[in-house]
């Protein structure tokens, strides 16, 4: 005989929101498992080259770059394995952020019915990204082949820049569907921000084009150009990064984790009469 | 008899803001201009209540008098600012079932994903795939994309799934309309039996004709303020001359 289960709630004496939400997701892991899978069997589905489009579709975008701009960056070397590796991280970030927010809309019949961690669309989104990125890897080592750009194996430290990119994108993620679910238009917003983020960020330019004192500014207030930086270091540059590299991204990134977690979950009980 | 359902001086509490801000940019704007109030709005005001294993309880009320608001804290959608609740069970929801389907995907995958979102296991999907199948009536469709489904057979595999094995309280909103008349009788027999085999259900609707006929109990809610509570037909004569 199962044992039934017992749900109690005292506003008096609740357990603490952000840390119960994580209890919550591991019990419903096989959900997210679930959703994940929807995301990725569903956006393919219907079309012949199924699965491969995820890794065409970025590469269709270097192409294009590469012919706009490869006389232009002479000076970098390999310049489309250059936007590729970019690509592949800034996508990544936009996507699966975007996702997040477009699936807790998505799921807010559900949300006003049935209890589900509220977490659980944005990190199926980050899961769906991080398998899509790292299918991506593999035409971006043929690319660095046909540039005769050394593969080296620092690749092996690739895993840290895809832990640094889900925990970013979690939390920009979560922060995003959080004022989504209050306003309508921020969907709209946040399009036009990725837009404006991208090109302050050096993926289809190298920095050295940029003078000192921007790069001083975008090094210090925006957060992607590091962690493009530390995706870019193992795979692009074929070294590993040194210790200032790694470690402040990670704790950036750890940082914008923590308060989206923490902003989204103290929300999240209003969002069934909100949505 | 057991309580199933504890609610204890039950309060839910939200502030909205005086006036509608649709936009981002609205909001902005105006907080800037310090022109956005808030006003406190009790859904529902120290409510307490017990309802038992294996009653039909219904609740019954105007627009915005805390019906659903109710129904979202025994789903445990929403928790009390106030107070104190105890679910003992399962719950399951009923209606706007199908809600979790995806067109591009196969019943049975669906099955799998809905499951989920009902908060079931793997191991447990595995052992319900078989008599789910076998109730929505679908063996011959069950890897076709739902997109090639009618409205009732979304319906009916909707269903199925959330009624698989027997909650011990079951939630319904409004009426229940699944498919053709033939598979509403399959419904309503199986509700039937679960309400024999001592499940608990809560049915908020606004036919007095479904509470009445269906109900062991009924409370009217007026304002988030039980006005009333006890049988039917004495619960909807208050609320009928309330009007």
């Amino acid at each position: 005989m199962e044992k039934t289960p017992i749900y109690i709630y005292d506003a008096a004496k609740h357990p603490f929101r952000p840390f119960d939400e994580v209890k919550q997701v591991f019990k419903y892991r096989f959900l997210i498992v679930q959703l994940l899978r929807r995301d990725i069997v569903t956006r393919y589905k219907r079309s012949i080259l199924g699965i491969a489009w995820t890794m065409l579709n970025p590469l269709g975008t270097m192409i294009v770059l590469s012919i706009a701009f490869s006389q232009v960056f002479k000076t970098t070397a390999g310049y489309p394995a250059y936007v590729l590796s970019g690509l592949l991280a800034w996508n990544f970030f936009s996507q699966s952020s975007n996702a997040s927010m477009v699936n807790l809309i998505w799921g807010e019949g559900l949300l006003k019915r049935i209890f589900l961690p509220r977490t659980s669309f944005a990190l199926a989104a980050v899961g769906t990204g991080l398998v899509n990125t790292v299918l991506s890897i593999i035409p971006m080592l043929i690319v660095m082949l046909i540039y005769k750009l050394p593969i080296t194996l620092s690749i092996l430290f690739l895993p840290v820049p895809l832990l640094v990119l889900a925990m970013f994108s979690l939390g920009i993620g979560l922060l995003v569907s959080t004022f989504a679910v209050y306003f309508p238009d921020v969907a709209e917003m946040y399009q036009i921000v990725l837009t404006a983020w991208l090109y302050l960020t050096p993926i289809i330019y190298p920095e050295e084009i940029l003078p000192e004192n921007v790069i001083f500014l975008i090094s210090t207030f925006n957060p992607m150009y590091s962690i493009v930086k530390l995706f870019r270091i193992p795979l692009y540059f074929g070294r590993l990064p040194v210790f200032s590299e790694w470690f402040v991204p990670l704790m950036t990134s750890f940082a914008f984790l923590i308060v989206g977690w923490f902003v989204f979950v103290f929300r999240s009980n209003e969002f069934s009469q909100k949505l | 008899m057991n309580q199933k359902i504890i609610l204890n001086n039950i309060t839910v509490r939200y502030k909205i803001p005086s006036e509608r801000i649709g936009t981002f940019k609205e909001y902005i704007i105006k907080s800037i201009r310090r022109q956005i109030h808030h006003r406190p709005f009790y859904a529902l005001k120290n409510i307490s209540l017990e309802i038992m294993e294996g009653e039909s309880f219904g609740v019954i009320g105007h627009n915005g008098a805390g019906k659903s608001t109710m129904l979202k804290l025994i789903a445990r959608v929403l928790a009390p600012s106030l107070g104190r609740i105890e679910v003992r069970g399962k719950v399951s929801p009923l209606l706007e079932i199908g809600a979790g389907f995806h067109p591009e995907l196969t019943g049975r995958e669906n099955i799998f994903l809905n499951g989920a979102l009902l908060g079931f296991s793997r191991r447990e999907m595995d052992q319900k795939l078989n008599s789910i199948v076998e109730f929505s009536e679908l063996n011959n469709f069950i890897d076709a994309p739902m997109r090639t489904y009618s409205s009732g057979m979304w319906a009916r595999l909707g269903f199925a799934v959330a009624t698989d094995s027997q909650p011990d309280i079951l939630l319904v909103d409004e009426v229940l309309a699944v498919g053709d008349e033939q598979f509403q009788q399959k419904c309503f027999a199986r509700i039937e039996k679960f309400r024999e085999n001592g499940t608990t259900i809560v049915i908020v609707a606004h036919g007095m004709k479904t509470i009445e006929s269906n109900c062991t109990r009924v409370c009217w809610i007026d304002h988030g303020e039980i006005k009333y509570l006890g049988a039917p037909e004495q619960a909807i004569q208050e609320y009928r001359s309330s009007n």
